[in-house]
Order: structure tokens, then sequence, then C-alpha cells
């Protein structure tokens, strides 16, 4: 009897084909990324150039900027699936659905996460932010956005089908993003105070854990939902 | 009774305005929750009864033809 | 025990139970709410710090405590309907979420124009007010989930795994929110500790939390009833009831 491929090669399998299709569409990578860039710069010319306010703000704008352009990056990621019928495929496929729901949602944080954190301390020099922050900034981004690549597939997933998920979609999720925002935001204000923040990293990476193993069960029961 | 006169209930010790707004609010809002829960009942009634004239009457147009 | 419970997912008879169940729970909530409430604006002494201004408790607090055991409620009922297939679970999950809304908008409400007079501001981002705030982000974001399903089984099914999502995370949320406040806020005013209220105030606030949760149970059971009529449209049940009571 014939076997079929091990959970590895599932998994590969489904990776490599996100990323293929998404380097075929560069656009989808650069759009949210550029909106994080412009949303950035659009808050020194609304509040003032003021270095020492910046300064203040900085690690705040980031992040909501960041959240804001990750959800907005969402949207894509079963959409394109379930309208030309390959989801429907992947929920028959014989291979557990978390898997292969977990390579989906790894292949939008390397698309959109990744870059996101390497384009970020570019703009913290933008927004004065201090320099004992970077680090701290920098780990909360490693940290907190695959936290909300999970948390958002989540919505994605049952808003697929629905023909108006914007505006509900971020209804559902912002939420569910507002621990991340605040123990990100505050460990990046302790480092700039010279304080030790590896205890809010230390949540942030909990929370990682934690939606690492659940979120996947809860995305493919969603997915089942919208699909059916 | 804690307080001497109805007016002096009414005032609120000076609080007035917030404890009244609070209570108006509160009881309003609980009205417009129960008012709408019991007709949303009648109006799934009526909606289903409309539904099986609607199905008569296609079976009355079907049977004379 | 079981068996006894299972006969009850039968739509009639569980339309049957709460017809039944309905009266009892109206008058006891009106009766409950209506003693705590002039008992605590009437006769309950004034508070020798906050004036008169402290009988906003006698709503705030009930409404607070329920707004979380009403997700409590709908997250249980969602799980059963997910687990077990039970659909009535599933209709009652879904006629609390509303209630469930209103209530925390209450919540918020009396919340601020009690803070209006005591912390001179209608909103201060306290620990409590935010994770209230977020509650009710929750609750509109699993009714208009609910809304957006055409196919009313789906949506039950789609909703009752964002409420348990929801359950996952009111702790978390309830806990980063506690942190943050205590953080940004060293200095937030101290509400009257419950366990120095005297009983002539503590025994309208129970009344009161009791009312509330027998008036939630009571317009619970309105809406699960309308609802179990509105799922079960083509039964003949429902088709005489539509019949004797529905035209117009």
């Amino acid at each position: 009897m014939k076997k079929g491929i091990s959970y590895t090669q599932a998994f590969g399998t489904v990776l490599k084909r996100d990323l293929q299709i998404a380097i075929r569409h560069r656009g989808d990578i650069f759009n949210p990324l550029l909106f994080f860039v412009l949303v950035v710069t659009l808050f020194p010319l609304a509040i003032g150039p003021e270095p020492q306010v910046l300064t203040r703000v900085a690690p705040g704008i980031i992040w909501v900027a960041a959240l804001l352009a990750s959800m907005l990056s969402l949207e894509r990621l079963f959409k394109a699936d379930y309208v030309d019928g390959s989801l429907e495929q992947m929920l028959l496929s014989p291979q557990p659905l978390p898997l292969m729901v977990l390579a989906k949602v790894l292949a939008h944080w390397i698309l959109t996460g990744v870059p996101l954190i390497l384009v970020a301390p570019l703009l913290a020099v933008l927004l004065h932010l201090d320099s004992n922050s970077y680090g701290a900034l920098i780990a909360t981004l490693a940290l907190g956005t695959p936290v909300l690549s999970l948390l958002g597939a989540i919505g994605v997933a049952l808003t697929v089908g629905l023909h108006k998920g914007g505006v509900l979609l971020s209804l559902l999720i912002l939420p569910l993003y507002i621990p991340v925002l605040i123990f990100a935001t505050s460990a990046i204000d302790a480092a700039g105070l010279n304080l030790p923040y590896d205890g809010q990293l230390a949540i942030i990476g909990a929370m990682l854990i934690g939606s690492l193993t659940l979120a996947p069960f809860a995305i493919g029961a969603s997915l089942r939902v919208s699909t059916n | 009774m804690q307080f001497d006169s109805i007016s002096e209930f009414l005032n609120m010790g000076g609080y007035a305005f917030y404890v009244w707004l609070a209570y108006g609010v509160t009881f309003f809002s609980l009205g417009t929750l129960v008012v709408s829960s019991v007709r949303q009942k009648r109006k799934v009634l009526v909606d289903i009864a409309k539904k099986i004239q609607r199905e008569e009457r296609l079976k009355e147009t079907r049977s004379t033809k | 025990m079981w068996k006894w419970l299972h006969s009850y997912a039968d739509p009639e008879r569980a339309y049957k139970l709460s017809s039944n169940l309905l009266p009892w729970f109206a008058t006891l909530a009106i009766a409950f709410i209506g003693i705590g409430t002039i008992w605590g604006l009437g006769f309950a002494p004034t508070d020798y710090q906050q004036g008169d201004s402290y009988r906003i408790i006698f709503i705030h607090v009930p409404a607070a405590s329920m707004s979380m055991a009403a997700y409590m409620a709908m997250a249980t009922c969602s799980f059963i309907g997910l687990v077990w297939q039970i659909k009535s679970a599933d209709w009652a999950a879904a006629s609390i979420a509303p209630i469930g809304a209103v209530i925390t908008f209450i919540a918020l409400i009396t919340g601020s124009t009690w803070g209006k007079p005591m912390w001179g501001a209608w909103w201060v981002w306290d620990a409590r007010l935010t994770s209230e705030l977020v509650l009710l982000f929750l609750y509109l974001g699993i009714i208009s989930l609910y809304a957006s399903f055409e196919d009313k089984v789906l949506a039950a099914r789609a909703s009752g795994i964002l409420a348990l999502v929801g359950v996952i995370n009111i702790p978390i949320i309830k806990y980063s929110v506690d942190w943050w406040s205590s953080l940004h806020q060293p200095s937030t005013i101290r509400i009257t500790e419950k366990s120095t209220m005297s009983t002539d105030m503590l025994y309208p606030l129970l009344i009161n939390i009791v009312g509330f949760g027998l008036m939630i149970a009571a317009i619970t059971i309105v809406r699960f009833r309308s609802e179990i009529l509105a799922r079960n449209g083509m039964r003949p049940w429902v088709r005489e009831l539509a019949k004797a009571e529905g035209v117009k």
C-alpha cells in the first residue's frame, strides 16, 4: 500500500507553495509594509516634531502601526485559496488540518512579520526612539508579530466566507491583540529607562507558545465552519 | 427612609444629575431590551404566518389551473 | 439524568419548559430589582465619604459582575453546542449575547456617571473600566459575527468558536490591563472596600445582584423562545402556533 506524504513533507509543501505564490505577487508583501511606513511618518506631522515628545510616544506608534499593518495583510491569508477552491482541497486532504494551517500562518509571518521587524529600526530612528530601546523593539516585534499572525488567522478563518469581512475582522481580533500591545510597549518603555524588561518578554513568549499550540486548532475548526 | 422629604430625595445630596442619569440610562436601556425581545417573538410568528399564507395561496392557484 | 436532560434538546419541549419558567423568573426579577433599588435609593444610609453619589453602586456593581457572568454562561452554551451538537445550546448562546452587551454597556455608563463626581472625569483609563470596555467589544464582535452569516447553524458555530477564544483571552486581557494600569496610574482612587461596607448597604446590593441575574435569565428565556420559533419555522407545532397567534 502506498503511504501518504509525511507530516514534515506536508508542512514543507504548504509553506513552499505559499511563499512561491507571494513572491510572484510582490505587491502583497510590499503594500502592508508601505502602509506601516506611511502611518508612522504621519504621526510626527500630526503631533509635532519635538524629539522629546516623539521619544515618549515612539514605542506606542510603532506597535499600533505594526498591529494595523498585520491586520491589513491578514485578509489575503485564506481569501485567494478560498476563492479558487484550494482551501477545500486542503481540508479534504488526509494530513491534519492544524498542521497545514500552521504552515500557512508561518508563511504569512515570514512574508509580513519579518519585513516589519527589518524596517522597524529605521522608523525608530525617524521617531527618535531611545537608543537603549532598540534591542527591546526588535525582541518584542520578533516575539509579538507571530502572535498577531496566529490570533488574526482565527478571525480571518471565521470571516473568509463572508462578503463584508473587513470591519468585522478588526472588531473580532483587535480586542485579542490588546495584551500583546500592552506588554510589548511596556517592555520598550522599560528598556528606555534602563530597567530590566525580560519579564515582559517572557510573558509575550508565553503568549506565543500558548497561541502556537491552541490557535491552529481554532483556525482549523473555523475554516471547517466557513467552507461548509 | 433615609431622606426627610421628596425634594431632598430627588436632590440626592447634590448628586442628583449623576445618580438619576445612571438610573435613567440603566432602566431605559433595560426597557428597550425587554420590549425588543418581546416584540421579536411576535415578529417571528407573523413572518411564519405570512409564509404559510403565501404557500397556501400558491397551492390554491395551482389547483385551480 | 442524561436521558432526562437530553429530552429538553427537543425544541418543542424546550419551548414549553421555557414558557413555564418565564413567569417565575420575570416576577422574581421584578420583585428583587424593585426591592433592591428602592431600598438602595431611599433607605440605605448615606456614605460618609461619597455622600449620596455612591447610590449608583446598587446598579453598577450588579451590572458589572453580571456582565462577566453572562459571558461565561454564553461561552458554556457555545461549548455545549459545539461539542455535543445540541442546537438548543447554540440558540441559548445567541440569545444571551445581546443581553450581555446591554449589561456591559450599563456597567460602563454607570461607572462613568459615578466617576465624574468622584474622580472628576467621565472616563479614566482605570483597569476595571478598560477591561469592561474590551468585554463590550468582544460581545459586539460575537453579535455581528452571528448576524453576518445567512445560515444560522454556521453562524452559531462560528460565533461559538469566537466566544471560546474569548474565554481563553479574558483572563489574559484582564491581567494585562490590571498590570498596565498599575504601571501607568499609581494614584488610582479606590472605591469603598467591600468588606468595610455596612450591612445596610450590603443587603440591597446583594438583592440587586440576584435580581440582575434573574432578569438576565428572564430576558434570555424570552429571546430563546423566539430563537426556537425562528429556527423551527417549518415544524408543524410552530406552524400551528403561528396560525393561532401570528395572523393579524
